[in-house]
């Protein structure tokens, strides 16, 4: 048909394939170009929200960006002239991350040794399983759980009590995305490594690890970014202070807890400080996730 | 066999310095290390003959089944002492704190309906919003309406919604979610007032701002998730149904959708586990109003959200254990939503090897 031009009404059976040109009924079409423009109307509304909130972030928090907002402390209310920041609450929440990294990296990457490299069978299956129902415990109950664990039993809020319940939200990210990255590590390398004599030991550290360290860095991170961000394991259990940290064992300032508190505040200087502070915290946690994502891309 | 020695000259060149390093110090073992046999089972039977070695080994097996143990016993810590905390309040109230409206602090007198109601209501709010919205996300980003170049982009843009902190979310929801859905509601109350949910002058904060602010949060879980489910759906579904005839949306709608209810249900169940306990954006919006209000303009309170506002004040050993409880019912919720979402993924994606 799409090769002989012949004028069509010379033919009986044009009956038919103009049955195959006809244009789709109206309902038909319209259905169709009517849930193209649905849907891409929606997609728009979804992305909408994002680009409210970083145009919203960047208009409110640059104008007080300053370099004393690193270095001070938050001022007294009611005070000009005074330097003021959060300095505090960045180091607090350093500190925090840091040692909650500390406890749950090395723990977090054995077991995903354990689960790419030595489990078998059932055993592994139900501790992946338990890892992944892990990742979904609300991280408000790792606060409720940090806090009956060691407020309780020091009877103080504490950032050790912080540290604890962050390094609890960390950890089933840290296990299921090194995991992740060890099982696209060939076997062959294992073989390798086994056939020139490796034992178990130096195939995972010598070869499977280093093979897959990218990948490992690049889950570490994501984890460090979302504890960075928590604020529900740190509202009732490291509190917050207005002061340097002075010790593992007192209340420790944090940046989301500090914009937490300072959103609900009725002074607009500290609605802007919340501002700024969200505008740090949110640089750091995107510029994590942008430059790890397209690192793991470029290597994929 | 052949592959596996073709590949073992090809790595030992990579790695010569790592591993023949150490067999250089030792050099009787690189002869004893592998049994004949072990390659040809095609099985990563990693077996080191060295006592040394054969030491070091199972010490390190030991410690990584350890740290295994470790992390699947958090899981269980957490539950256990979460429950003792909660004894004394279970004790006290019993089942019937579930259904009881009474929360008052003076009289040690407490109650789960008002935060349970508003937990699953701003839940379901979000659900209802974000189901259609992550779809339609899920299939700009996965049939070929726009480039390939545009479409990886605007899916990770999506996902990195994921990213945000919730409180900052909270405290944008504040400043702009909130005066820009007073005029919906207060408009929606003028039209329906006589429909029972939304009976109440708007105030600002409450049900409705709640639910959108967790429509928000979990639409990249429901959009990253639907779109991995799609992408899944053998080509020839589509090749069969475009050739009888069927339009793009006809073939989504009637082939492409149902060959992936079983995820997208998934998709669903896991961002409703997201929903149910998230925390701070939802604090600052809802209201933190302590009466069970069926309005969904009115203010409200959830159960993170009640436990973020009481738990850093609590003093009272019998207002900490209810506190307690809501959080053990709030995990139990969790646990159930999460581990049928994660049966669910699983049961797909062993079907479809």
């Amino acid at each position: 048909m799409v090769s002989s031009p012949t004028p069509p009404s010379d033919f009986a059976a044009i009956e038919s394939t103009s049955d195959l040109t006809r244009p789709l009924p109206v309902a038909r079409q319209s259905f169709n170009h009517g849930m193209t423009v649905l849907a891409f109307l929606l997609t728009g509304l979804a992305l909408l929200p994002l680009f409210s909130l970083i145009i919203e972030i960047l208009k409110q928090g640059l104008p007080n960006l300053k370099w004393e907002v690193f270095t001070s402390l938050p001022a007294p209310q009611g005070l000009e002239g005074v330097p003021n920041g959060f300095g505090n609450a960045i180091l607090g929440t350093l500190i925090m991350v840091g040692l909650a990294a500390l406890v749950s990296v090395p723990l977090g990457i054995l077991t995903a040794i354990y689960l790419s490299e030595f489990g078998r069978g059932r055993v592994s299956e139900i501790v992946r399983f338990i890892v992944t129902v892990l990742t979904g415990v609300p991280s408000i109950v790792v606060g409720v759980f940090a806090y009956a664990v060691i407020v309780f039993s020091t009877k103080r809020f504490s950032g050790l009590a912080g540290s604890f319940a962050l390094a609890v939200v960390m950890l089933p990210i840290i296990v299921l995305s090194t995991e992740e990255a060890l099982k696209l590590v060939p076997n062959t390398q294992r073989l390798a490594s086994a056939a020139l004599g490796g034992s178990r030991f130096q195939t995972v550290f010598r070869v499977v690890f280093w093979s897959a360290l990218p990948g490992i860095t690049t889950g570490l991170l994501l984890a460090i970014a979302r504890a960075a961000g928590e604020t529900a394991p740190l509202i009732f259990t490291a509190l917050f202070s207005q002061n340097w940290p002075t010790g593992l064992l007192d209340p420790m300032a944090s940046l989301s807890v500090m914009i937490y508190n300072y959103a609900q505040s009725p002074f607009v200087e500290q609605n802007q400080m919340a501002w700024t502070a969200s505008l740090v915290l949110l640089a750091l946690v995107l510029a994590t996730n942008v430059l790890s994502r397209l690192a793991t891309r470029k290597r994929g | 066999m052949f592959h596996a020695s073709y590949y073992a000259k090809y790595i030992a060149s990579l790695h010569f310095n790592l591993i023949m390093a150490d067999s250089l110090n030792q050099p009787q073992r690189s002869q004893q290390a592998l049994s004949p046999g072990s390659a040809d089972t095609a099985e990563l039977d990693l077996t080191a003959s060295d006592e040394r070695v054969l030491w070091l080994d199972s010490g390190f097996t030991g410690l990584v089944r350890f740290f295994a143990f470790c992390t699947v016993a958090t899981l269980f810590w957490m539950a256990g002492i979460i429950f003792l905390q909660a004894l004394p309040a279970i004790q006290e109230f019993g089942l019937g704190f579930l259904w009881s409206q009474e929360w008052d602090i003076g009289n040690l007198v407490f109650g789960a309906l008002p935060y349970a109601y508003g937990t699953i209501v701003s839940s379901t709010i979000a659900l209802l919003l974000a189901i259609p919205i992550g779809l339609a996300v899920a299939l700009v980003t996965s049939e070929n309406f726009l480039p390939s170049w545009v479409r990886s982009p605007l899916a990770f843009i999506v996902e990195l919604i994921a990213a945000i902190p919730s409180v900052i979310i909270g405290f944008w929801g504040i400043t702009i979610l909130i005066p820009l859905l007073l005029p919906i509601g207060q408009w929606l109350n003028r039209n329906f007032g006589m429909i029972p949910f939304f009976s109440t002058e708007p105030v600002g904060p409450g049900m409705l701002p709640a639910g959108v602010i967790l429509a928000i949060m979990i639409l990249p879980t429901m959009a990253a998730i639907s779109r991995e489910v799609l992408l899944a759906v053998p080509g020839e579904l589509r090749s069969g149904s475009g050739a009888l005839g069927a339009t793009r949306w006809e073939t989504i709608v009637r082939v492409m959708l149902p060959a992936a209810a079983s995820g997208l249900l998934g998709a669903a169940t896991l961002a409703l586990g997201r929903a149910l306990g998230e925390t701070m954006a939802v604090a600052l919006v809802i209201g933190n109003s302590p009466m069970l209000s069926f309005s969904l303009l009115d203010s409200a309170s959830t159960i993170p959200s009640v436990l973020a506002n009481q738990f850093s004040e609590a003093l009272d050993d019998l207002h900490i254990g209810a506190l307690m409880y809501l959080a053990l019912i709030l995990f139990v919720l969790t646990l159930v939503v999460n581990i049928a979402a994660t049966l669910l993924v699983q049961a797909l994606s062993s079907h479809r090897e």
